[in-house]
């Protein structure tokens, strides 16, 4: 994009500007002014965190490393703790054992923050969807941003995963409190995290649970009264 | 460096060994005469006493694989089954002991072979076996307070459709629904039906404490520097979700205990679900740096039961001499990567993994031209391998600075292992082996020595870097590797250090047998690379086998027990980085919390095949 472009996407079409004066000169209000500043600043610097769970991380080193270098999309700082990170790129296998933290993780990143799903298993299961201890995909706990499908992804198809993410950001809009949670007053609520139970536990499906019971007793009445 | 293991011997073991052991425990050890089968069951009441007598007498010092399978409808027992190993080479004794099912109990055998640790506890965790006198008997890939033991075949999984694919929904009928639908709580979950979240408090946690603790009451006792320290699951050294709960002195460790599991992705449950054929892909992803080797293992496992049948013809000459060339551009691709981590362990963060990376990334451009993927390779086949290598190596990517994107093949594997490879590696010798940072942080760190190297099943170059010459391509061979001429890397001190020297020599030694591989390649040019028939699921006998190859990480497993049907009854990996985690708090014990670091990259655990 040439500057020239950029202030003719930040005009005002109410607002006439001399034919001369266009390539020089934008009229604008505030509001648009900070998203594109924003939005600029944060597009060319997600942090991620250190943080593979599995096959996918290997290419994501990959992408890391001199041939495909993710520096380009300013993202080469890779930050070991989540309080500094505003990318999460879930990269492998979600297992129960293992989602218990991740959800913690989440909580810890600072808003605004990201979720990547990166390669089959983290999008919804993968290979390993029937598996006693595989979550079927991260979205069934986290928000996630974008996908990225592949097992594993090739270091192509992540770079064009950060690149969907950058334009979900320019998307993004100060105004709009709805669509944009951190825009809101306060911090988004945290995420409550599972437990270890018989199996794994979302303390969000309680009321699927009471339902269960309650029809697992009525129908254990039924039985009785039949005898 | 340069010692080979002898060459195997010819007599049988299990003969030798019924001789001296029935003279001995008369009745209670037996000839294993099922059809398929072999070795030899012993009592489960005097199994401590005659494992004793292997280990000692018989001198079977190393004991590869310990696992359960479970005989629901065919004796209603479930049985431990062990290989056994002379250090010095040869064929394995097969030994096993069978319990009932509703009362699993075995003696355990950590007293005799302390690796048998976590098998033992892997054992108790996914089939239930109790196994007496053990240490520290809990769960280990699921946590504590999971419900049942998954491996049993009368346990089903919450997204559980049919015993056995191909499954009914799929093929032929192809009326797929996604398994959430079918799930009260749309996920991979199913609870006990009395269980309720309300005042419900999980055990596992506190569970991985429970034998790693303080002795004292840390709010009102803590007039001590001890501390408990947990690394990971999220930690950025721990090469995954590996994660190691560590009671410290000050800075020095007293006692270290892994705990995994958080990349258990159920592989033989599924394995066992999957019909042969559709397990090789799922190999690839137990360690996912090496699935070519991952490959070859599986491969030579069910072709070993195939050879027990009529119509099985072996893999030709070309097709294993493809397979040698791949599994050694895959060792070569490891230990870099290995070498590259190591270093990103000591603080060197990133640069010399870079410098590591370039090579791996033009291997990786052979595999993908040749197998259609980068990492996930999928190649093998029983009785040769998927396909040819092809003429030239192009690809779809345009990159200014990429000019080796239409080469004939076999220019492009001359440059590599003639010119880049052999230079890469001079290359990461000369800048690191003298090091500042590796010498003083390497040498004398994290020592295990040869006997506790052997007694704890480590394998792999963490087993060589400890004195031990042992190395299945020479110790019980397969494929061409007796007629390639190569050695044996082996050091002495058994720290960080020689483990990165081992693979730096073992890096050497694959670059001396791929410049063997590539005539041999040129020579068998047009040959077939496979003999099977193609089919979607090939005849296999009934019966066990246990494949092994070395794989990068160390002596690498398949247990498959069939009943001469599509599908696998028992699929079991012996992984070489599981195991050799079990020497892990040897190696840790008295030096300080940051060499936990080292040592933990030093013996290159991929966590894929850790927790499977």
């Amino acid at each position: 994009m040439t500057d020239n472009d950029f202030l003719k996407e930040l005009h005002n079409p109410d607002v006439p500007v001399p034919e001369g004066m266009q390539s020089a000169v934008a009229v604008t209000n505030i509001g648009r002014l900070m998203d594109s500043i924003y939005n600029w600043g944060r597009r060319n610097s997600i942090w991620p965190m250190a943080f593979g769970l599995a096959c996918c991380a290997i290419e994501m080193i990959a992408t890391a490393a001199s041939r495909y270098d993710q520096a380009r999309f300013g993202m080469e700082v890779i930050r070991a703790s989540p309080r500094q990170a505003d990318l999460m790129i879930v990269s492998g296998t979600v297992t129960k054992k293992m989602v218990v933290p991740i959800v913690r993780l989440y909580n810890q990143m600072p808003e605004p923050k990201y979720v990547l799903a990166m390669g089959a298993c983290a999008c919804g299961g993968g290979p390993f969807k029937e598996g006693y201890n595989v979550v079927s995909g991260v979205d069934k706990f986290l928000p996630v941003d974008v996908y990225v499908p592949g097992c594993p992804p090739t270091p192509q198809a992540l770079l064009h995963g950060f690149i969907a993410l950058q334009k979900k950001i320019d998307a993004q809009s100060l105004g709009n409190y709805n669509s944009v949670p951190w825009y809101g007053r306060g911090p988004s609520d945290a995420i409550p995290v599972p437990v270890l139970g018989p199996d794994l536990y979302d303390p969000r499906q309680g009321h699927i649970m009471r339902r269960q019971h309650e029809a697992a007793q009525s129908a254990a009445q039924d039985k009785q009264a039949d005898a | 460096m340069s010692e080979q293991a002898p060459v195997a011997e010819t007599i049988s073991p299990t003969e030798e060994a019924l001789e001296l052991l029935q003279k001995r425990f008369k009745k209670t050890v037996r000839r294993d005469d099922r059809e398929g089968y072999g070795g030899i069951v012993v009592d489960a009441s005097r199994l401590e006493k005659v494992a004793a007598a292997i280990h000692d007498d018989l001198g079977y010092d190393y004991l590869s694989s310990a696992t359960a399978v479970d005989y629901l409808g065919q004796g209603d027992h479930v049985e431990m089954v062990y290989h056994a190993y002379r250090i010095a080479g040869g064929p394995a004794l097969v030994f096993k002991a069978q319990t009932p099912r509703d009362e699993a109990v075995l003696p355990t055998l950590t007293g005799v072979w302390p690796g048998v640790d976590f098998q033992e506890r892997e054992a108790w965790d996914l089939m239930g076996i109790r196994f007496d006198g053990h240490p520290n008997l809990k769960r280990i890939l699921m946590w504590e307070g999971f419900h049942g033991h998954p491996l049993r075949k009368d346990w089903h999984e919450p997204f559980f459709e049919e015993e056995l694919k191909p499954f009914g929904s799929r093929w032929p009928d192809g009326h797929v629904q996604r398994s959430e639908e079918h799930n009260p709580y749309g996920k991979n979950v199913q609870y006990p039906a009395e269980w309720s979240p309300e005042a419900y408090e999980s055990p596992a946690e506190p569970a991985i404490y429970d034998n790693i603790n303080l002795g004292v009451d840390v709010r009102t006792d803590l007039a001590t520097d001890r501390v408990i320290v947990s690394l990971g699951p999220q930690h950025p050294s721990t090469h995954g979700v590996f994660r190691m709960v560590v009671r410290l002195d000050g800075e020095t460790i007293e006692g270290l205990e892994p705990v995994m599991g958080y990349l258990h992705r159920n592989h033989e449950k599924i394995g066992e679900r999957n019909t042969f054929i559709q397990n090789m892909p799922y190999t690839d992803r137990l360690d996912y740096i090496c699935s070519l080797s991952n490959n070859l293992g599986y491969a030579i496992s069910i072709e070993q039961l195939m050879a027990l049948g009529a119509r099985y013809e072996p893999p030709t000459y070309r097709a294993e001499v493809i397979r040698v060339l791949m599994a050694e551009l895959t060792r070569i691709v490891n230990h870099v990567w290995a070498i590259g981590f190591l270093l990103n362990d000591l603080g060197a963060f990133f640069t010399p993994m870079m410098y590591a990376v370039i090579e791996r990334e033009l291997i990786l451009d052979f595999f993908e031209a040749t197998t259609g993927s980068r990492m996930m390779c999928n190649y093998m086949r029983f009785g040769g391998v998927a396909a040819d290598i092809p003429a030239r190596i192009r690809g779809v990517a345009n990159l200014i600075n990429d000019r080796v994107r239409d080469m004939n093949t076999m220019d492009y594997l001359h440059s590599l292992i003639h010119e880049r490879l052999p230079r890469a590696i001079d290359q990461l010798d000369e800048y690191l082996t003298t090091s500042e940072i590796m010498t003083n942080r390497c040498m004398g760190v994290g020592v295990l020595t040869r006997d506790d190297a052997i007694a704890y099943s480590a394998a792999g170059p963490v087993l060589r870097a400890s004195g031990v010459p042992y190395d299945v391509r020479r110790a019980e061979p397969y494929s061409i590797y007796p007629d390639l001429d190569f050695d044996v890397a082996v050091r002495y001190h058994g720290d960080v250090y020689d483990r990165y020297l081992v693979r730096l020599d073992e890096l050497r030694q694959s670059i001396r047998i791929l410049k063997q591989v590539l005539p041999l390649l040129n020579d068998t040019d047009g040959q077939p690379v496979f003999t099977g028939r193609g089919v979607y699921s090939p005849r296999v006998p009934a019966g066990e086998s246990y494949g092994r190859v070395e794989n990068p990480k160390g002596e690498l497993g398949f247990y498959v027990v069939s009943e001469g049907k599509q599908n696998p009854r028992r699929y079991h990996v012996r992984a070489p980085s599981f195991i050799n985690l079990t020497a892990l708090e040897q190696m840790c014990k008295g030096h300080k919390v940051a060499d936990v670091v080292a040592i933990l990259g030093s013996i290159d655990i991929v966590l894929g095949e850790t927790d499977r």
